[in-house]
């Protein structure tokens, strides 16, 4: 398995070698794992935050007695209606105390996610967080949520702006709300950073997610350029951030179109596992994942006028898609294995 | 969006000396009517409405007079040029279809009635304030939306029928009589769901039955109005002079299932397919009058920015989303189905249990 991966990766690597920037860096493989050297100030990666399960008995009866209490509470909150959900739909409670704690075994064992340069997040105010979509189910998404929730000092939000196809959904629809998710229209990105939340964008969309495993790592078009319109009206940074590792959690080999057609689905995936082992093959695979915040691109030297100007926009959305690719291959240089990191 | 009138918008409040409301039998149109009547600068007070007003609401209307007219009828005019009416307030729109007499009587009695009624105002020079009770279902209800409307959006589907669309072409008739009379001072007012202890909407009974259906895997965002405000910004609209479209609602939402926990009911979800049925059982054993698109909105729900009416009519809401649904539960005294002091009580019993493992 892991052996014509390799060889793949071989040539996604000397891909990478023909990018001059920073090519001292991939050309080391010697340093085959990502330390927090790579990125500037060491600082930026807090120590992991103390595991939110009970501390077992033993270790006295005070700990898991409050965990008991906050459960409940939790749970009269909850049955009582006693929580603020945004206008968004946005519900805090239940996200930092059901949604995201769902995801955190998935962040930290399964697929042991690294985050780095983390310090180029701010800590208050907006900013729009602009990273490449790939894995075939969004879960890339939802582990820069738990990584900026987590990882970050302010321990952030990250509203997401989602397609329209995910609020058509039952249940994942409502959840994406709760979750903090939005549509991804101008409005409501502009209302979102106005307000100084930290907002993050797919741009490339169902082309990024769906693409086929051949293709991973390259990244697709960047849309109409709307995300980088909205953040010069509204003036907040736009953080580049490279996610890799969900490009091998369900390697798209091929696609049934009928059954998406049938579906009003953008594609049906076919992956190694599914649909052969039916339900089996929506366990991802346990990759190795980084997710990078690059340095944060300031739009404050612009007039928000520049923001219908396309030229002004083409060039951001460019030197945004830059950056994330070459932040992309300069983490898979130093990967050595897709699976072992 | 009429760019109503010629004048200044910055004249100030000029009152009215002669208001026509109608839909006076209704809550809205009759306590807007006692409130205008009890205005002394205010001259004349007529409510116009096809059935008289209920005794209580007749009493409380003072001085203003009923008049007993159908705006569908060409009299309608007779009684604007014989009182010298200078301020109209439409507020009949008709949301229910069963209260109204079925779907087809809804529509003529909202469509038909307003195009009588602007007709009749249109060749009454003594006119100079309109004020149109419109609705944000406008905007209609669906997964494409925006999280928040403002009043320069248009749906991205047009409703397709009931009540929205209703509203939908009054809003057009209305702005076809702005250009033809741009003398008057055309205020739209679009309200989103009332809530309050003693209004009887949809909303109301539809939050006090026990079970309370819901669409399953859907939880919609509901931002409501209390009726007092409702009734505040209808009087300011009728005795100042505010032109322009403005979104009426209160700041903040909630979501549905977070309502029916608040309210103490029990939420029954039932799925997507068979909520057509469910809401026709619900119609026509009376208990709650749902229209289709009703419905929909309990699967996306919609949120409008208030911002303009903050800003431009100067009007902030008293109650939030949440406060005026705690007050409509309080008012109507809806005793939870679950009392919330059985949950604490649970929860103090299993702490004390804890405490004894220890």
């Amino acid at each position: 398995m892991t052996q014509p991966a390799r060889s793949e990766k071989g040539e996604a690597v000397s891909e990478a070698r023909i990018i001059p920037l920073h090519a001292d860096d991939s050309g080391d493989r010697t340093r085959w794992r990502l330390r927090p050297g790579v990125t500037p100030p060491p600082a930026a990666e807090p120590a992991p935050e103390p595991s939110p399960e009970p501390q077992p008995a033993e270790a006295g009866p005070a700990p898991w007695e409050e965990d008991l209490a906050a459960a409940l509470a939790f749970l009269r909150r909850r049955l009582a209606g006693e929580y603020a959900v945004d206008e968004f739909g946005f519900d805090a409670d239940l996200t930092d105390n059901v949604l995201l704690p769902a995801l955190r075994p998935l962040y930290r064992s399964w697929f042991r996610v690294e985050t780095l340069g983390m310090h180029h997040v701010p800590d208050v105010g907006g900013a729009l967080v602009v990273a490449n979509h790939s894995g075939t189910l969004p879960l890339d998404s939802l582990m820069a949520a738990v990584a900026l929730h987590d990882d970050h000092p302010a321990r952030r939000h990250l509203r997401m702006l989602g397609a329209d196809l995910m609020f058509r959904l039952p249940v994942v629809g409502s959840l994406a709300r709760k979750q903090g998710s939005t549509l991804a229209c101008m409005s409501d990105a502009e209302r979102l950073m106005a307000a100084g939340e930290l907002v993050g964008v797919w741009p490339e969309g169902f082309k990024g997610i769906g693409k086929p495993f051949r293709d991973r790592y390259k990244l697709q078009r960047f849309g109409r350029g709307g995300f980088v319109a909205a953040a010069l009206r509204t003036g907040v940074p736009i953080v580049p951030c490279a996610i890799v590792g969900a490009e091998e959690i369900y390697p798209k080999i091929g696609d049934i179109k009928p059954l998406a057609r049938l579906f009003g689905a953008p594609y049906f995936p076919v992956t190694p596992l599914f649909p052969l082992f039916g339900p089996l093959g929506l366990v991802p695979l346990p990759s190795k994942w980084y997710i990078e915040f690059a340095e944060p691109i300031p739009t404050t030297g612009y007039d928000p006028s520049d923001a219908d100007d396309p030229m002004t926009v083409f060039n951001l959305t460019d030197q945004v898609r830059e950056t994330i690719q070459h932040t992309l291959y300069r983490l898979l240089g130093q990967r050595r294995n897709a699976f072992l990191g | 969006m009429p760019a109503a009138s010629a004048r200044d918008p910055g004249v100030g409040p000029v009152p009215p000396s002669v208001v026509l409301v109608t839909g006076v039998s209704r809550f809205l149109g009759g306590h807007l009517a006692a409130r205008l009547a009890a205005n002394p600068a205010i001259q004349r007070v007529l409510g116009v409405d096809t059935v008289p007003p209920p005794r209580d609401l007749l009493r409380r209307m003072g001085r203003a007079e009923f008049v007993r007219a159908d705006i569908r009828n060409p009299l309608i005019s007779k009684v604007i040029s014989s009182a010298a009416v200078d301020t109209v307030v439409h507020a009949s729109l008709s949301a229910n279809p069963g209260s109204a007499g079925g779907r087809t009587a809804m529509k003529e009695m909202n469509v038909i009635g307003t195009m009588q009624l602007l007709a009749a105002c249109q060749k009454a020079p003594t006119v100079r304030r309109m004020v149109l009770k419109s609705t944000t279902a406008v905007y209609g209800s669906s997964p494409r939306d925006p999280a928040l409307f403002d009043e320069t959006m248009t749906p991205k589907d047009l409703p397709s029928g009931g009540y929205a669309k209703d509203a939908v072409e009054i809003e057009g008739y209305l702005r076809g009589f702005a250009r033809r009379r741009p003398d008057v001072s055309v205020t739209t007012l679009r309200f989103s769901n009332f809530i309050g202890p003693r209004i009887d909407t949809v909303f109301t009974r539809y939050f006090a039955l026990p079970a309370v259906p819901t669409v399953l895997g859907y939880d919609a965002r509901v931002q409501l109005l209390h009726e007092e405000d409702a009734l505040a910004v209808l009087e300011r609209a009728a005795s100042e002079e505010i032109p322009g479209v403005f979104n009426v609602a209160a700041d903040g939402v909630l979501l549905l299932s977070q309502a029916i926990r608040r309210a103490g009911r029990i939420a029954v979800p039932v799925p997507s397919g068979a909520v057509g049925p469910v809401s026709r059982f619900f119609r026509s054993a009376r208990l709650v009058d749902f229209s289709p698109e009703q419905m929909r909105l309990l699967n996306f729900g919609r949120v409008v920015d208030n911002r303009r009416l903050k800003e431009q009519f100067g009007f902030t809401p008293r109650w939030t989303s949440v406060q005026a649904f705690d007050d409509y539960v309080r008012g109507r005294a809806l005793r939870p189905v679950v009392a919330p002091e059985r949950f604490e009580a649970v929860e103090r019993r299993v702490l004390a249990a804890a405490r004894t493992l220890r």
